[in-house]
């Protein structure tokens, strides 16, 4: 026996895939494998001539105060009085053990621990003002609000957030009179500070000079409305199918479909748990792909379909 | 009693020698990379694995090159955006080949015969390059990025997970989408070509009756 034939001899036994004692023939792996590399490099430099990729800019809080002012507002309220996604959302940035998703009785969410504490009217309100300086109106209000109880600050934020519910395009400037405090002060100066860029930086550099941590400035951004709105207008929507896709007339992340898919149909779109059922179900599949050879029935698939004969026709003809 | 070859002073007891020889009898050179192929082997399909590795090589060149000049350099410069442009195709024609090479595996029961090992470091491939490509898109610094981390966050959060894998870190990220996961994936994309030269390429059914049930369709 040819060293060349030993080769490429499968090492397998068995009736449903005998050792191999046919014919052999020339196989050039390696010039295979060059001309596999042009075509591939090639009609990668076609398709990123032609077509480009996307690159819309990233919204920085700055362009959310400058263009939807009175969502910003509104969001800010919400921080401040706890009621923001972020406030409700449970671990791993709120202690609140009612909240977070469940798989079945297990509370997966909370098991994972608050591990990114976040105080929202803190971190995303109060901490950024405190650093402003040379505002006696400013400074003043944050003193009554830090100064007031709890329950008179939950009064005025969620007086206030009512208010501007009921506000004609939620305008802060068409608010009804009532008490809110110190409120509108903050969230108006909070506005003043995001317009002019600053609150981008306050809350990424909290913790230091150097961070890569985008965590507090995404998830205010995504409490509010205006962050949704540009990406439903791009076909992101969560039921437009929107984690696998991007900004303009791409492909995206074609290989999520089944992940996606489980988004837009009951139970999944449907249940406070939905995204811990879809990641147990993909968790499920996934298993299901890499342990199919050991399967019983699905294993078998392959060979009763007989798809395999038009793989092989040549195969079959010759031995007919 | 000694087992060391006298002429070469080479003690077989070594581990360097045991490593040396389990791998050349594992995969002695004609093996490794062999010159002639079963006559099977004669369809397009088999095309699309080699063409999987080749759009991962132009994948990783474009990926390196981005790396080298920092991940600003695309939303700056024409030379970057194209830089950028090739890296993202290439992931869409890695997987579209993939996807098919996959497909093509699998009506061809190819992890029969001991190959299921070579079936499951390629699923398991295929999932980390899903997770991988998943974190370049976190780490665009861009509109796509943002909606893309916040929206994911959820499902990461509601499986326990979300502050070890998480997508609002753009530091982490970057260095999951560069140095980790293809360090992972490379390793397993290497283990998968080892065990396809080991086994061979998987041989067609045998003739005659497909509803005949075989004792074993797994042997691992």
């Amino acid at each position: 026996m040819s060293a060349s034939s030993v080769a490429a001899t499968p090492t397998d036994a068995g009736r449903d895939a005998p050792v191999w004692t046919g014919g052999y023939r020339r196989y050039d792996l390696v010039k295979e494998f060059v001309a596999a590399l042009a075509v591939m490099a090639l009609l990668t430099v076609i398709l990123a001539a032609v077509f480009g990729s996307p690159d819309k800019p990233a919204i920085p809080l700055a362009g959310w105060a400058q263009n939807d002012p009175n969502d910003f507002v509104v969001t800010a309220v919400a921080e401040l009085d706890g009621t923001s996604g972020t406030a409700t959302y449970g671990a791993p940035y709120v202690n609140d053990p009612t909240a977070g998703q469940k798989l079945g009785p297990l509370p997966l969410q909370r098991w994972g621990g608050v591990r990114e504490p976040i105080d929202t009217a803190e971190d995303f309100v109060l901490g950024p003002l405190s650093t402003v300086t040379g505002d006696p109106m400013l400074t003043a209000a944050l003193a009554q609000y830090k100064a007031a109880p709890a329950d008179q600050q939950q009064k005025w934020s969620g007086a206030y957030a009512d208010a501007l519910d009921k506000a004609p395009d939620n305008d802060p400037a068409k608010v009804a009179a009532g008490d809110y405090g110190p409120v509108p002060v903050l969230t108006s100066r909070l506005l003043d500070l995001a317009r002019a860029g600053g609150l981008d930086g306050q809350l990424l550099t909290e913790k230091g000079f150097y961070q890569t941590d985008y965590a507090k400035p995404l998830l205010f951004l995504a409490d509010g409305a205006y962050l949704e709105e540009q990406a439903r207008a791009e076909h992101l929507g969560g039921n437009q199918w929107g984690m696998m896709n991007e900004t303009g007339r791409y492909p995206g992340q074609a290989w999520l479909w089944l992940y996606t898919f489980w988004y837009q149909v009951p139970p999944f779109n449907k249940s406070d748990n939905g995204d811990a059922l879809v990641w147990a179900l993909m968790m499920v599949l996934s298993m299901v792909l890499v342990l199919l050879p050991f399967i019983p029935g699905l294993r078998s698939v392959p060979r009763l379909t007989r798809v395999y004969r038009l793989i092989w026709r040549d195969h079959y003809r010759q031995r007919r | 009693m000694t087992s060391t070859d006298e002429r070469t002073g080479t003690d077989e007891r070594m581990w360097t020698a045991r490593l040396r020889r389990r791998a050349v009898t594992a995969w002695p050179p004609e093996r490794l990379l062999p010159d002639r192929q079963p006559a099977y082997v004669a369809s397009w399909i088999y095309v699309f694995g080699v063409l999987t590795l080749a759009a991962l090589v132009v994948v990783l060149v474009s990926g390196g090159v981005l790396a080298l000049e920092g991940p600003q350099w695309y939303h700056d410069s024409p030379q970057g955006h194209f830089v950028n442009s090739l890296h993202l195709w290439s992931v869409e024609l890695f997987f579209f080949v993939m996807v098919i090479h996959l497909w093509g595996k699998f009506f061809m029961a190819a992890w029969r015969g001991r190959r299921a090992l070579t079936w499951v470091t390629g699923a398991v491939a295929f999932l980390g390059s899903i997770a991988t490509a998943f974190t370049g898109y976190l780490v665009q610094s861009n509109f796509d990025a943002q909606w893309i981390s916040t929206q994911a966050k959820d499902g990461l959060n509601a499986v326990g997970v979300g502050a070890w894998f998480n997508v609002l870190n753009y530091g982490q990220m970057l260095l999951f989408h560069v140095v980790l996961f293809p360090f992972v994936l490379g390793v397993l994309v290497v283990w998968h070509v080892l065990l396809v030269r080991r086994r061979g390429v998987v041989p067609p059914f045998p003739d005659g009756t497909p509803t005949a049930q075989p004792a074993e369709e797994v042997e691992q």
